[in-house]
């Protein structure tokens, strides 16, 4: 393999791996703060295409208004997730709150069948997005800068909510005890919908992200990239922000390095996601920056 | 009185109820069932050919004397909901004969059940040959990929003048793996080389790592025989990572979505396919065309025409079985002989294949255009 194939590659694997930690950004964050695994997840990055398209579609947005009206209302989708979906069950065991979570999944998922039907349909990518930058005889499409500075832009901000605003208080203080928080005289179920809406609007920035670099749109579009996520967030550190942006990396990376090097395992290319899964969860179940199980 | 109202009323519900198809004369209705991919990956395929059913039942509605009613059941593009499909037709519904499905691997799900309860199966667009082989009860309006392969490569030979080719597979379908051995058993038998062998899944979206391999090994073309889906996102990483490659494809790319999804980058895409409006040249073909574009307000292609075709195959052959008889249809099916259909005139052979000529189409102006046709 020469240097422009090997480095073509090395740019193919950090544009995937970009977007899987976008998308694990959010997935691991309302993990981190409920203990929830929210299977819904990948759903909501497809409603946040689909709201997308049909804000350029319909009533002819330019995609600057059309993306934040498509993250807001995927926000919204995501308390309300909460409320129907989660609220109820929060005293109950987490393995009802699991089932209740692929149950919103596949809802969604079939909801949108019924809506708007199975048929595939294309994101208009905007010009914008649209170029390729020829250097050095390497091709590299315009999407895979941004999606890099996309993730760390929203990463940042994340962190900056957490770790140094009141409601990022609050919410740290939600991840540690329920009712403790409760007896501080927080209101923890707005806290919820806060994290909610965080999650969810990050999801839709991955979903946009997402259908701009895949430009195909279906029902069930969100189940690929919220498998890969969540191994992405697993092998992070589920719960641990920074960890799910490395992991993300470390995944899409190893998925494209595997095929370029041996493109004989092209075929066991997700393969490699699970096998990794399986061996962080042996040898290292707290992931790459997870607290050691003792602590 | 009272009792002489009463019996008036349940006299003209009696009527009405009579007059009502389905409800009073259940007997008089023929039942065909079909199963096709209206969800998932390949729900293109379902919809257009589900449409193409519904027009060639308006064109014939009834056969002996009775009003045909055609059942239809998802399959999600998915081979265990295929199989259930079939299962729901033959056991619940009792149906007289199955259409579908669209998709090779889904047809060899479903067609071991079908064929177990002795009733006869028209698929309109599965080519694979195990879709047909060792059964007696399986039938299909399309061509075979081994013919297919065959003309691609050829195709790619002569017109294209390739002499070596990268073949990138979707291994998940039974489809695209034959389609791809034929055309690399025809292409090396004409003295051509294939350089770089790369495997996708279906449900994949990102297919760079594969493409840069593939644009390592410097081939004349890329012979893709997959999907729409798949197709449209590996023409688009084609042209964004530069690869100026023509792509040869297969019927299974041939379908609208591909040119609204890939847009400019699937420009110039060549296609083995089964029909073009064109290239149509029975009289069913032109009536079929008119009512087609005028209730759907677009042009007829491949998978809508051959779905029709699978229904007038059946349909003809319950007409000249003069019975709904599972083994009368079968012995009726596979004696067909110069049927003109939508998609030409169709001869059933050996085993359930049909003989018929193939088109040659490609991607330009954002349309699919007519190339040529190859006889068999």
């Amino acid at each position: 393999m020469d240097l422009t194939i090997f480095l073509q590659q090395l740019i193919n694997g950090i544009s995937l791996g970009s977007l899987y930690g976008l998308v694990a950004i959010g997935y691991t964050m309302v993990y981190g703060i409920l203990r929830l695994i929210n299977f819904a997840h990948g759903d909501l990055l497809m409603f946040a295409a689909y709201v997308a398209i049909y804000s350029i579609a319909l009533f002819s947005l330019p995609w600057y208004i059309s993306f934040p009206v498509a993250i807001l209302a995927t926000g919204l989708m995501g308390i309300l997730l909460d409320r129907a979906a989660y609220k109820p069950l929060r005293n109950a065991p987490r393995i009802s709150l699991l089932i209740s979570a692929i149950g919103a999944s596949f809802l969604l998922e079939n909801l949108a069948v019924v809506i708007i039907g199975g048929v595939p349909k294309a994101f208009p990518r905007p010009p914008l997005f649209d170029k390729v930058i020829v250097f050095m005889g390497l091709h590299v499409q315009v999407l895979t800068i941004y999606t890099p500075l996309v993730t760390l832009i929203l990463l940042a901000g994340l962190l900056y909510i957490i770790f140094k605003t009141k409601v990022g208080k609050a919410m740290r203080a939600a991840s540690k005890d329920f009712e403790t928080t409760r007896l501080m005289g927080i209101n923890l179920d707005r806290i919820i919908a806060v994290t909610f809406l965080l999650g969810s609007s990050l999801a839709a920035a991955g979903g946009i992200m997402w259908a701009m670099k895949y430009p195909q749109v279906n029902p069930f579009m969100g189940i690929f990239p919220g498998i890969k996520a969540f191994v992405a967030a697993v092998l992070g550190g589920i719960g641990n922000i920074i960890g799910a942006v490395i992991g993300g990396f470390v995944l899409g990376l190893g998925e494209i390095l595997i095929v370029a090097f041996v493109p004989e395992l092209a075929q066991y290319r997700d393969a490699f996601a699970f096998v990794i899964l399986i061996l962080v969860l042996l040898f290292r179940p707290t992931g790459i920056m997870g607290e050691p199980m003792t602590n | 009185m009272r009792k002489t109202s009463v019996l008036a009323v349940l006299a003209l519900l009696g009527v009405f109820l009579l007059g009502i198809p389905g409800l009073g004369m259940a007997q008089d209705v023929v039942k065909l069932g079909a199963f096709l991919p209206m969800t998932g990956g390949v729900a293109a395929y379902g919809d257009m050919e589900w449409s193409g059913i519904q027009i060639a039942h308006d064109m014939e509605p009834t056969v002996l004397g009775k009003k045909i009613d055609v059942v239809l059941v998802d399959t999600k593009s998915d081979k265990i909901e295929a199989a259930n499909a079939v299962s729901l037709l033959v056991e619940k519904e009792k149906v007289a004969g199955i259409l579908g499905e669209a998709i090779s691997g889904n047809s060899m799900a479903g067609n071991p059940i079908s064929e177990a309860a002795k009733i006869p199966s028209v698929s309109p667009t599965a080519t694979n040959p195990l879709v047909t082989q060792g059964k007696m009860f399986a039938f299909r309006a399309c061509f075979i990929d081994p013919f297919q392969g065959e003309v691609a490569a050829r195709f790619a030979w002569n017109e294209l003048k390739a002499k070596t080719a990268a073949l990138i597979i979707d291994q998940a379908q039974d489809y695209c793996v034959g389609l791809a051995n034929y055309f690399e058993k025809e292409f090396v038998k004409l003295g051509g080389k294939i350089v770089s062998k790369t495997y996708i899944q279906t449900g994949d979206q990102d297919f760079s790592a594969q493409l840069s391999a593939v644009q390592a090994a410097k081939p004349d073309i890329i012979y893709a025989p997959n999907y729409y889906t798949e197709d449209a996102l590996l023409a688009k990483q084609a042209r964004d990572l530069g690869i100026k490659l023509p792509i040869l494809t297969g019927d299974g790319a041939q379908d609208e979505t591909l040119i609204k999804v890939g847009g400019a980058s699937v420009e110039n895409m060549y296609f083995t396919g089964h029909f073009h409006k064109q290239a149509a040249t029975t009289e069913r073909a032109r009536e079929y065309i008119k009512r087609y574009e005028e209730k759907y307000k677009k042009e007829a292609g491949a998978f809508d025409a051959l779905g029709a075709d699978a229904y007038f195959l059946m349909v003809d052959a319950i007409k000249r079985a003069g019975s709904t008889d599972g083994a009368k249809i079968r012995e009726a099916l596979a004696d067909t002989k110069n049927f003109q259909g939508v998609s030409g005139t169709i001869t059933m052979g050996e085993g359930g294949n049909p003989i018929k000529s193939m088109v040659i189409n490609k991607v330009e102006g954002g349309k699919f255009v007519y190339v040529t046709t190859v006889n068999p």
